[in-house]
């Protein structure tokens, strides 16, 4: 045996749960420093964080850019980046205006059309980027500056508004509670009021988490590789969980699930699944990886380039349509600089500059987190001037954290 | 004792959990050439860089005497000031700066900052005369060959007035007649009284060029000797792998079937200029069991066919057939070529074959995710099985198919490489220098495969530099050079002094 193959060896089988820790500290970090942010501004705004109304708030500002924060994760994962999709997003948004307060097209084709053109929007830049080569930061780097101008063009300079009501609902409707018995345990509870679907989705959630969890650690078990200590495992299925019915129970005693929430969840478990589960997801991280020798392994690398950028301006045009509806107007502004957060987004969610590393679950709680920041200061009236080097040095510490354990391991 | 101009007491290196050198010595004395041979991993790189400052002093145990008193090197630049320099197996060159820039950077002839161009150009022409090249000073290193680039590192240690020349596996990346041309220079530096020590798996060139060869084996010094001594390569060999190894190739008896592949006028063109045409007319045909060998000098365009039949990996203006057991087939992109039966393992795993972030199971199903999946969603637990199977098949040592593949040695990488593509069932593997970077334990086992290849009525086609290999593994060797087959001929009647010719006169 050479010397090698001992050093493989050595890491693994000796150490306690300092060194499981230190090992891992990246997955833990993230979702302790997401927890421990939410502690702290839930202390220092005096309860004001985690109160039903802000919490849904909270999911609502946050939710476009956690829908282009999954594109993203897959444009970075494939060794790329996307610069324009802030203006993208405020390009559709111009357009849906447009289309449905000054041509009176009906929501349903606005929407459709919305959707098509962000399709044709991202697979015009894909195209360079795949076909000729041209490098992403180039190509989108121009589309940004195209698509801000088109907005303006679009939109002549004005806001365009207000939406039909149906519209609206998109980014700020809530699901009707379909369950009974919500008012009895309101009672029970003392909550002014209850929504048994809110509840009940919480409690599904998390008792997934936990079957999932146990199923994985069941099948590394059987592989020999877990080396995730039990208490450990026990610790981070119980806070996630646990957070999930939290979170869920607030909300439900608010006005219980809102719209873009499911739309949000859908869309995340959609992308979680198909890039950790999928053909086509496992080809993405090896091209990212190895640009080179997954071309050389039979792998369509152009055309899965073209798509990962179809699919970013897919995720742009929703986001667009749910950033107007929430804002019941589109303005020449809008989405502008949005990009930088949802690159930030990705990043901090554990995604690497390099490709072929990142999760989609890091870049969610990574927008989250960033999220959470925005929210919690605002709420404590940080004035904009800080809050912006507070994000840049967030960002700054995520990415530095990655590298030096990543040179230590 | 002649005057030593090195000598390294017990040194001993410890890294966390392993002991990487343990009580190593080596003496160099002064004007000889020294050898270090051991398989990778073996401690040799680790105790070069203990040498050149790299690990510093206090890092390790045991002493440096170098020139008559005790080193300590804090860094690389302390050993480099006393006339310590290294080359290492990756180039350190700038590939987009000139000869001139690349010889003194860091090092400049500069006066307050600025440079003198007319100084440094000057100095260059006489260091390239000195290493036997006449390029410009101006020429871009880009623009350069592996060998040439080798010729322009050994100027650049000449510029700081080097005095032990350290060489880490040179010729690696060279082709016979570059490889040739540096041992040549390294004999005429020791003429000049430069003091060498050249770390190399290939023994033949240790045995015409060192002077004293010192084995080293899992972190201990096993042995050293004078090669005056008359010490032969399988001495060297058995002291590597701590075993008697007989035959350096595994015997096989052919049973040679049915032809599978056969390649009819393949021409190329060059990707970036469209009218020269780099493969000429070849015809070629591979037999069920038959293993053929591509002979030929470095940039004679063997990797060039190989990947221009593998989905027009490389060139554009490609013409010619292929037929697959008697067949026409398509095979202008690497899915339909792998669909057709087609494998390539490239000569440069690292860049080419591997993602060496992934681990060892995701890099053996990539090119064939297909038998793991329902075509869309993927079964891990069948990527899991068909890993295990390939990492027990090939004897692939990790402690497990989830580790990365970045941290193999060599030789285990390249079994990955080679279970991707047996996982992809072809009936032609094209095997690009499948023993290049590996040491001779894991060659051997390579061969073994190999032939076990051919034995399951496989056919393979063997690109390699290495003569030697050819005629011990082929049963048909094909000589190629500058684009063109130059000649045909059974393995049996095969030697390196008529491939040579063959590829001279042509």
């Amino acid at each position: 045996m050479t010397i090698a193959e001992d050093k493989l060896e050595s890491p693994q089988g000796r150490g306690g749960i300092g060194a499981y820790l230190a090992a891992n500290l990246r997955e833990y970090g993230l979702l302790f420093a997401l927890i421990a942010i939410m502690a702290f501004f839930q202390v220092v705004t005096g309860g004001t964080l985690l109160r039903p109304i802000n919490l849904t708030n909270l999911l609502l500002q946050n939710s476009y850019i956690i829908i282009m924060a999954l594109g993203m994760l897959i444009v970075i994962v494939a060794g790329h980046i996307d610069l324009s999709v802030g203006s993208v997003m405020g390009f559709v948004g111009a357009l849906a205006a447009v289309m449905i307060v000054n041509l009176e097209f009906s929501i349903g084709v606005t929407m459709v059309a919305c959707i098509i053109v962000g399709a044709i929007i991202g697979g015009a830049q894909g195209y360079w980027i795949a076909y000729w080569k041209i490098p992403s930061f180039i190509v989108t780097l121009a589309g940004m500056l195209v698509f801000r101008g088109l907005s303006l063009w679009l939109l002549e300079g004005q806001s365009v508004g207000p939406f039909p009501r149906e519209f609206q609902l998109i980014a700020t409707g809530f699901v009707p509670d379909l369950l009974p018995g919500g008012e009895a345990l309101a009672a029970v509870l003392d909550v002014r009021n209850l929504n048994m679907l809110a509840l009940a989705t919480g409690i599904v959630a998390a008792a997934w988490v936990i079957w999932s969890g146990m199923r994985q650690r069941a099948r590394n078990q059987s592989y020999g590789i877990e080396d995730e200590p039990r208490a450990f495992f026990i610790a981070r299925i119980a806070i996630i969980s646990l957070t999930l019915v939290f979170i869920l129970y607030k909300l439900s005693t608010f006005r219980g699930l809102p719209n873009v929430m499911i739309t949000m969840g859908v869309l995340t478990v959609i992308y979680a699944f198909l890039t950790e589960r999928t053909v086509v997801g496992r080809r993405i991280y090896a091209l990212g990886g190895n640009e080179k020798a997954a071309k050389l392994s039979g792998i369509k690398t152009e055309r899965l380039t073209f798509l990962a950028f179809v699919n970013m301006g897919i995720l742009a045009a929703i986001a667009g349509l749910v950033f107007a509806a929430r804002l019941n107007t589109a303005t020449p502004k809008a989405g502008f600089a949005l990009e930088l957060d949802v690159i930030a987004a990705v990043f901090i969610g554990g995604a690497s500059m390099s490709g072929g590393v990142g999760k989609i679950v890091g870049a969610v709680v990574g927008a989250f987190l960033m999220g959470v920041l925005n929210n919690g200061m605002s709420i404590m009236g940080i004035g904009i001037d800080y809050q912006q080097m507070i994000k840049g040095l967030v960002l700054l510490a995520a990415v530095i954290f990655d590298v030096y354990n990543k040179q230590k391991g | 004792m002649q005057d030593m101009l090195l000598e390294m007491r017990s040194i001993t290196k410890t890294f966390p959990g392993v002991k990487a050198l343990d009580e190593v010595s080596l003496k160099v004395r002064a004007g000889e050439i020294h050898a270090i041979c051991g398989e990778n991993g073996a401690g040799k790189s680790t105790l070069m860089k203990v040498l050149s400052g790299v690990y510093p002093a206090g890092s390790y145990e045991g002493e440096i005497h170098y020139d008559g008193s005790v080193a300590a090197f804090r860094n690389i630049s302390d050993s480099e000031k006393r006339g310590i320099i290294i080359i290492h197996q990756e180039l350190a060159l700038v590939p987009l700066l000139s000869i001139a820039e690349n010889l003194f950077l860091g090092n400049e002839n500069a006066n307050k900052g600025v440079i003198d161009w007319r100084e440094t150009n000057h100095r260059t022409e006489s260091l390239l005369r000195k290493v036997g090249l006449s390029d410009a000073p101006t020429t871009l290193v880009d623009k350069l060959g592996v060998g040439k680039q080798q010729l322009v590192e050994i100027a650049k240690a000449l510029a700081k007035d080097v005095r032990l020349l350290i060489l880490d596996e040179p010729t690696s990346a060279l082709s016979e007649s570059d490889s040739q041309t540096l041992l040549d220079l390294m004999l005429e530096l020791k003429a000049q009284g430069i003091t060498q020590i050249i770390i190399s798996h290939k023994l033949n060139e240790i045995r015409k060029i060192a002077d004293t060869v010192t084995v080293i084996r899992d972190g201990q010094s096993v042995s050293s000797f004078d090669t005056t001594d008359g010490i032969t390569e399988d001495r060297i060999v058995r002291d590597m792998v701590g075993r008697s190894m007989e035959n350096r190739y595994p015997v096989r008896t052919p049973k040679i079937g049915e032809r599978i592949m056969r390649v009819t006028n393949w021409s190329v063109h060059h990707p970036e200029h469209a009218n020269r045409r780099v493969i000429h007319d070849i015809d070629f045909d591979v037999r069920a069991g038959e293993v053929v060998g591509i002979a030929g000098l470095m940039g004679a365009g063997r990797t060039e066919l190989a990947m221009s039949i593998f989905g027009k990996s490389w060139g554009q203006g490609i013409s010619g057939q292929i037929e697959m057991n008697g067949k026409p087939v398509d095979v202008s992109t690497v899915s339909r070529a792998i669909a057709n039966g087609l494998a390539y393992v490239t000569e440069d795993r690292k860049s080419l074959g591997l993602i060496l972030d992934d681990t060892i199971q995701r890099n053996i199903t990539l090119a064939n995710l297909r038998e793991v999946s329902n075509g869309v969603v993927l079964n891990e637990h069948a990527e899991t099985r068909v890993a295990e199977k390939y990492r027990t098949d090939l004897a692939i040592r990790t402690p497990g198919v989830f580790q990365k593949v970045g941290n193999l040695s060599g030789g285990n990488q390249q079994k990955v490489v080679l279970s991707k593509w047996l996982f992809t069932a072809p009936e032609v593997l094209i095997l690009d220098e499948p023993t290049r970077g590996i040491d001779v334990g894991a060659k051997y086992e390579i061969y073994g495969l190999i032939n076990d290849l051919a034995a399951a009525g496989k056919g393979v086609v063997m690109i390699s530099s290495e003569m030697p290999e050819l005629l011990g593994m082929c049963d048909r060797i094909y000589v190629m050079n500058e684009g063109a087959f130059v000649g045909e001929m059974p393995a049996k009647e095969a030697s390196q002094e008529r491939i040579m010719s063959l590829i001279v006169n042509h």
